[in-house]
């Protein structure tokens, strides 16, 4: 029973460094199992005395995609009783020397246009027409500690069209949107895309959009209950 | 030094671990589909049809947001915009392009209708799928979560 479990936390810490140095792009396999372990190593991943309850086992609700990429048949939506999903392109295949990001399709998808790695058309059928790029920044003040709002109208008019967002998702006019997290979050504003199709809201990409640094001398400010707070 | 026995126990362990790992590649994986592709089961289980995967990537190589989503008059909601295949050979949505055209034609039914029967309407790899709870219920049962 321990060799068991000794095995299998050998067969974790395996699979571990052969993704992370898949995602590197090596062939790392042998180098990983050639790795030695000593017995002082596995006896030290599963201290025999402890008997800790499955109930508290660590990451408990931390869901990671193993292949963010992963090939159409092995991707769990396909099914693989049809033949043509075996015809399909793996996505992997199509993002070969592409810039990576750490969220979404792990594409970044904006500097892959700018860097002319792709060349979408912005018309059905006329690969000539050019798209109607307007380069206008957006500043929008945010209430909280975090960074101000920068929004960049250029990215995304190198995709999108006016129409698209003005005016159903925003009000083309100052002051008229009001826009939170939960919403986004929820999928609608900026939610509508991202979160989606584009960059998704996660820890990593904060930044991405909250880009404007609060002045040196801002402060927080302090909440009502803050303020009428008897006991302060 | 260590004795030699405890050396062979090592390499037992080492085997069954690698015999693990493998096993546990065999296992079957959660789905783990491409971001931002769409599965529409609108019709298509009602019809004995797969339900449609839409890979929104591949789309994106080849045309930007606009040609579809301005020009076509594709709505941002999944299983919005109540594509039938009537529409599709008249040229509407999917078939402004799907035409034998400027891509292949209908006739290769398997190549949109590709999804795991059953599989609901959604928008892989969304924000609110990755929440590790429900954030709102759905008001109508019929309705969706995206």
């Amino acid at each position: 029973m321990r060799d068991t479990i000794k095995g299998f936390a050998i067969a974790v810490s395996l699979s571990v460094m052969s993704t992370a140095a898949f995602a590197e792009g090596g062939v790392p396999l042998v180098a990983a199992a050639s790795k030695p372990v000593t017995s002082a190593e596995i006896t030290g991943s599963v201290p025999e005395k402890l008997n800790i309850s499955k109930a508290n086992v660590f990451n408990r609700l931390l869901k990671k995609i193993k292949d963010p990429n992963a090939p159409p048949p092995e991707d769990g939506i396909h099914d693989t009783a049809n033949e043509a999903t075996f015809a399909l392109q793996p996505p992997k295949v199509a993002y070969e020397g592409w810039p990576r990001t750490e969220y979404g399709n792990h594409v970044d998808w904006v500097k892959a246009l700018n860097d002319g790695l792709i060349n979408p058309r912005y018309d059905r059928v006329d690969p000539e027409v050019e798209p109607f790029v307007m380069d206008l920044d957006i500043v929008r003040p945010v209430k909280a500690s975090v960074p101000d709002v920068v929004f960049p109208h250029k990215p995304h008019t190198q995709w999108l069209h006016c129409s698209n967002c003005h005016p159903r998702i925003f009000v083309p006019q100052r002051g008229a949107n009001q826009i939170n997290m939960s919403a986004i979050i929820l999928g609608e504003k900026c939610g509508v895309c991202h979160g989606k199709v584009s960059f998704p809201i996660t820890t990593k990409s904060c930044k991405k959009c909250h880009s404007k640094p609060k002045p040196a001398d801002w402060t927080p400010p302090l909440s009502e209950a803050s303020v009428k707070n008897p006991w302060r | 030094m260590r004795a030699k026995t405890e050396r062979t126990a090592v390499w037992k362990i080492a085997l069954f671990g690698v015999l693990a790992w493998v096993g546990g590649l065999m296992m079957p994986q959660p789905a783990q589909a491409e971001y931002a592709d769409v599965v529409i089961n609108n019709y298509a289980d009602a019809a004995g049809m797969r339900p449609v995967v839409f890979p929104h990537w591949y789309h994106r190589i080849r045309f930007r947001c606009k040609v579809c989503h301005a020009d076509l008059g594709f709505k941002f909601k999944a299983g919005g915009n109540k594509i039938t295949m009537a529409k599709i050979i008249d040229g509407k949505f999917c078939g402004a392009c799907h035409n034998g055209e400027i891509s292949w034609s209908v006739e290769n039914c398997g190549m949109c209708h590709s999804g795991i029967p059953g599989t609901p309407t959604h928008i892989s790899g969304s924000t609110v799928q990755r929440l590790v709870a429900p954030a709102y219920k759905a008001l109508d049962k019929n309705k969706q979560v995206q």
